[in-house]
């Protein structure tokens, strides 16, 4: 009995050292390639791995690896160097100036409703006024008396950073809206929900949801360009100093005509070209 | 010979002890780490702006928690409302009509329903019960009703297995009086056996809502996650749990020892649940 039990206890050590080694093992693996980490904005998130994907074909002695965390924790991540790029979808504030900041696109926030929602039209005004619990009912916007069932980001969020500064100003976002902890889940519930409405990235528009025009100019990237559409923030990549070798490369190639290309192609308005 | 096998033996004793230990050690750690983060901020807030403050907006210095306080009890209490009568009637059909074979089949069937996670309950929850209650009473679907209906189902499994085992301690010579004065079985169980039980039952409910106010992925996904006090069973709501998942992510600063704040808060509730559940089974016991 005894000795069945060393037994077992021999072999789960020899599993513990095993897979401890192969966690070694992995580590020396990865070094052998140049790593960079990216981390911080779920928004910036899938369009950084699209990017990453290209330039590790171009570039295969390089490994880019992007995270999650949302824009605060890139802003950390960044600051104490646990990563060599943090992304943010807001702008930085004052106590963190002393990352530096590389635009990298622009996004559209758009608002969006469910596909058989008859509105097309509303005003910046209205909009502010459905999230500071003014206008509570479809009937104020020409449709059916039914209440609005609103949805916006949790606190902290960068989509909601920016919908705060650039829509509701200095007002309050009222305690009965509903909310939701990322771009796909406020636009899963749009789209189920015939009497929703919420604000996602524009990145993130599909054919599920309906955009509505804001006062009578639709979110798309021509009237971004040509500052007609003015729900825009920037995606930033934020380094500490210089950025240099690796990040150096990746950011160049974010910045360079094909970069720029992808992130169009995946609506998002370029910095250049 | 005799020697190396004491040895072994006092070894094997240390290596068991240091594994009990350890849970509590654990335990020590999660106390002093959660306090530590989350305190300082009662300190300079106010005990009373935390608690009983109705504003919730922790990048702008506003830390109010009673509304997630009040919305986590009344789910709690929605879920005990919908599951209390389903599970008592489930365990008394378990331990005293049903038979060997459909105990058997019972029995598996419920630690299934406790072995499935809760992301697919909450996944159910807003697949169906939502549009559900959206398209047939009104309003968003998301709502304490929708919550209560989820929780109440997810705490089944511990009511049951508790209540049941309660049932089943009751001894049979209580029954026994019972029919031999001449009651019907469903007289016994009312006025006998779930008397007896008693202490144990209320147990189980107590230690359900203590699993259902510590419910967090499920809960964010049907509730809505509001922040107002909901005023109808249509209404979205927050609970404490969802708070802290909800906003955690993106927290940092004050925010973070805000969500902490809000853990210290859930932590008092839940050892009130466990203390006020241990002592009715501890006087079950004695009694």
């Amino acid at each position: 009995m005894n000795g069945k039990l060393a037994t077992r206890l021999a072999l789960l050590l020899l599993i513990v050292i095993v897979f401890l080694g192969s966690l070694g093992l992995h580590r020396s693996g990865a070094s052998r390639k140049d790593t960079i980490t990216l981390a911080g904005s779920t928004s910036v998130m899938p369009f950084s791995e699209k990017l990453a994907e290209y330039f590790m074909v171009g570039n295969p002695k390089c490994a880019v690896d992007v995270q999650g965390g949302g824009s605060s924790a890139g802003v950390q991540a960044a600051m104490n160097k646990t990563v060599q790029i943090g992304m943010s979808s807001r702008k930085l504030r004052d106590d963190e100036k002393i990352l530096k900041e590389i635009p990298i696109c622009y996004d559209g926030i758009s608002i969006i409703v469910h596909p058989g929602n008859p509105v097309r039209n509303i005003t910046e005004d209205q909009v502010r006024q459905i999230y500071n619990g003014e206008i509570r009912n479809w009937k104020q916007l020409g449709w059916i008396d039914r209440a609005i069932d609103a949805v916006t980001r949790e606190e902290g969020s960068g989509t909601r950073g920016a919908f705060e500064e650039l829509v509701m100003k200095k007002e309050y976002i009222d305690d009965r809206i509903m909310v939701q902890d990322s771009n796909g889940s406020v636009k899963e519930v749009v789209a189920t929900d015939p009497y929703a409405i919420g604000y996602v990235s524009l990145g993130m528009v599909d054919a599920k949801v309906k955009t509505l025009t804001i006062g009578g100019v639709a979110p798309t990237v021509t009237n971004i360009r040509q500052n007609r559409y003015h729900m825009v923030r920037p995606f930033l990549y934020l380094t500490l100093g210089d950025p240099q070798g690796t990040t150096k490369a990746f950011i160049d190639f974010v910045l360079s005509r094909d970069g720029q290309n992808i992130l169009r192609r995946e609506g998002l308005v370029p910095v250049r070209g | 010979m005799v020697k190396t096998f004491f040895s072994r033996e006092q070894a094997i004793k240390l290596l068991l002890l240091l594994a009990a230990f350890s849970s509590l050690l654990f335990l020590f750690v999660i106390f002093i780490f959660i306090l530590g983060e989350g305190l300082p901020l009662f300190y300079r807030v106010g005990l009373g702006n935390i608690i009983l403050g109705f504003k919730w907006a922790p990048t702008k210095g506003s830390f109010g928690i009673f509304p997630m306080i009040v919305s986590s009890y009344m789910v709690t209490l929605g879920a005990l409302l919908f599951g209390a009568p389903l599970a008592l009637g489930c365990a008394t059909y378990l331990a005293e009509y049903a038979g060997r074979k459909t105990k058997i089949f019972l029995k598996p069937a419920l630690e299934l329903l406790a072995g499935i996670p809760s992301v697919v309950y909450g996944f159910l929850g807003v697949i169906y019960i939502v549009p559900l209650i959206r398209e047939h009473l009104g309003g968003p679907g998301f709502s304490i009703l929708a919550t209560s209906v989820v929780l109440g189902i997810m705490i089944l499994p511990t009511i049951i297995s508790i209540s049941f085992d309660s049932l089943m301690s009751v001894p049979v010579t209580y029954r026994e009086a019972s029919v031999a004065m001449g009651a019907t079985k469903w007289q016994t169980i009312q006025k006998v056996v779930l008397p007896a039980a008693r202490s144990g039952i209320l147990a189980s409910f107590i230690l359900g809502m203590g699993r259902a106010v510590g419910e967090t992925m499920a809960v964010i996904m049907v509730a809505g996650n509001a922040l107002k006090i909901p005023l109808s069973v249509l209404d979205p709501l927050r609970t404490l749990t969802s708070n802290i998942a909800l906003e955690l992510a993106y927290a940092a600063g004050d925010h973070r020892s805000g969500l902490f704040s809000t853990g210290v808060v859930l932590l008092i509730i839940i050892m009130i649940l466990n203390f006020v559940a241990n002592f009715w089974v501890k006087r079950r016991v004695a009694g």
